[in-house]
């Protein structure tokens, strides 16, 4: 009954969310822009250097789900600007004076960015099937795609709300969200296998939620591509790092109202 | 019959500036009560203590028959707030703004149906329920707050400023609802406001805020008579908060009331 409740309270946040993605798709397709750029750009340049150990699949191929992993953690890192804003508003303090339990305001929060997450991953099908990848065309590691992107998003967005509680401001926040994004997308297995890095980063890549997003989709996404820790791991990693996150910033939100 | 709000000693401090300095208010039920003072006097700031939105550094209150730090749920369950700021979200049309409200006070889809008809009913908006709020003037915004804060019939409404920005017309808008809401409701309502003609004409009582201690309480009659016989609601105000209008509201206040206004302007 109060599980019941609780979601039926995380839904209504995501409606209302969804209402707002749904009235500016211009938001959407310019998103599409940097993935186009670097598969077109960078990945046809890096498919002639030889060296990248990317196992049976060619370097567009590999690249391919790092890549989706790319626009779901770039399109979910600055949720929490909408939410400064909220909160410069009062809506914020709106929604935090309802009844409503805090980290279902949260859980809502961060499934509307995975519901934008899905949008993402059917561009980079689009430009993928374009450029002539091989993809997987079955209907379960589709599944497993659509789920993974939806958690990374949660993962990513809810990260964002944590700073976004922190530093209050949009000024700070710009600021922290460019330092932060560059180094989680290139200290992951994004765009070239782990073995190729040094140790140090190999630690800092093992560490690194996104490294485990990359995994499951390169092996749900991709035609001969293996994940390296198996699915199960990388969703139990994932879905660990959420709840994490999930409790820390439903502690952190009320304290936005102030 | 006990009373609605009723504060003990309540005060918050920022620091180590006091920003609500042990306050005792007892606000009777089904009255509206104001809440004057200058700008920085700590209404906001009370009224966000008694909103559960701020807690309070010591003292008590109770809203609704309920503790506020020890039932902070329940108090959510009894209140509507319209926040200083601009609380409606322009990117959603007014039924999706109010269908939010209403989901996360947990009604069913059946008594959503009739408190979203009632509530745009109620605020005039029947006819632009589908427009985005991003399109509507400041009176239309605010109608449409007050909407969302008493869908779900609060024991107590808490109002910031009301009324800031808006022309005579959509002020008088706001009054007469606010009184329909009192009448119709029974609901004990609590604003603040720098408008001492809406002090006046609206409030059964008043208490002026100055520098986070309340400096006197009574009806609009009772403090200007008290002031002298022929004393406006003006000089109460100079009278109590300080002997001349303060210029002690810090950049961050003005900047949000500014906002506020342009948003609603
Ligand atoms: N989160 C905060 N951190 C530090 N100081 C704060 C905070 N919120 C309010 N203050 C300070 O507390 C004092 C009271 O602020 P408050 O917003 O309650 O005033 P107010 O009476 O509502 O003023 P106004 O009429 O301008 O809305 C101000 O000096 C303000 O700067
Ligand atoms: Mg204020």
């Amino acid at each position: 009954m109060t599980m019941m409740r609780f979601f039926k309270e995380s839904a209504a946040v995501s409606v209302a969310e969804l209402h707002k993605i749904v009235r500016d798709p211009t938001e959407m397709f310019s998103r599409a822009i940097q993935p186009v750029l670097w598969l077109v750009i960078f990945g046809q340049v890096f498919s002639r250097v030889r060296d990248i150990p990317t196992g049976d699949v060619t370097y567009l191929a590999f690249m391919t789900p790092g890549i989706l992993a790319q626009s779901v953690l770039f399109s979910a890192i600055f949720y929490g600007i909408a939410v400064i804003w909220e909160r410069d508003l009062g809506i914020v303090q709106k929604l935090l004076v309802s009844p409503a339990h805090r980290s279902a305001l949260v859980l809502g929060k961060a499934l509307s960015a995975g519901l934008r997450g899905l949008v993402q991953a059917v561009i980079v099908y689009a430009i993928a099937w374009l450029l002539d990848i091989h993809l997987r065309w079955e209907i379960i590691p589709i599944l497993e795609v659509l789920l993974a992107v939806i958690l990374g998003s949660c993962i990513f967005s809810t990260f964002s709300l944590i700073i976004a509680c922190i530093v209050k401001t949009r000024e700070r926040f710009m600021g922290i969200g460019q330092v932060l994004t560059m180094p989680l997308f290139f200290a992951s297995n994004a765009i070239y296998p782990l073995e190729m890095m040094p140790d140090w980063l190999k630690v800092v890549a093992r560490l690194n939620p996104l490294s485990y997003l990359v995994d499951a989709l390169r092996d749900a996404m991709i035609l001969g591509g293996h994940s390296a820790h198996g699915l199960l791991l990388d969703f139990g990693i994932m879905a660990a790092v959420f709840l994490l996150m999930l409790v820390v910033a439903a502690r952190l939100y009320p304290g936005l109202a102030r | 019959m006990t009373a609605a709000i009723e504060t003990r000693a309540l005060t918050r401090r920022f620091g180590s500036f006091t920003a609500v300095n042990q306050i005792d208010l007892a606000v009777p039920q089904q009255s509206i009560y104001g809440l004057l003072g200058p700008n920085g006097a700590g209404k906001s700031t009370a009224i966000k203590m008694l909103t559960t939105l701020l807690q309070p550094s010591s003292g008590t209150a109770q809203v609704a028959g309920f503790d506020i730090v020890r039932a902070p749920v329940e108090v959510r369950r009894r209140i509507g707030y319209v926040p200083q700021m601009l609380s409606a979200d322009g990117a959603l049309t007014a039924i999706e703004n109010l269908t939010l409200s209403a989901r996360l006070y947990g009604m069913s889809a059946a008594e959503r149906k009739t408190r979203i008809a009632e509530a745009l009913e109620f605020s005039g908006l029947a006819e632009v329920s589908h427009k985005l709020v991003k399109t509507y003037s400041g009176g239309m915004i605010r109608r449409l707050e007050l909407a969302q804060a008493m869908l779900h019939h609060p024991a107590v409404l808490f109002l910031d400023e009301p009324t800031i920005g808006l022309d005579p017309v959509a002020r008088r808008a706001v009054w007469e609802r606010l009184q329909a809401l009192r009448r119709d409701f029974g609901m004990t309502i609590l604003l603040t406001t720098h408008d001492m003609e809406e002090a006046d004409v609206l409030c059964d009582t008043l208490a002026i805020l100055h520098q986070g201690v309340i400096g006197v309480t009574g009806s609009p009659l009772e403090l200007k008579a008290s002031v002298g016989p022929e004393a406006t609601l003006d000089d109460v105000f100079v009278a109590f908060s300080g002997g001349t209008i303060q210029e002690s509201g810090s950049y961050r206040e003005v900047r949000q009331a500014r906002t506020t206004m342009q948003r609603l302007g």
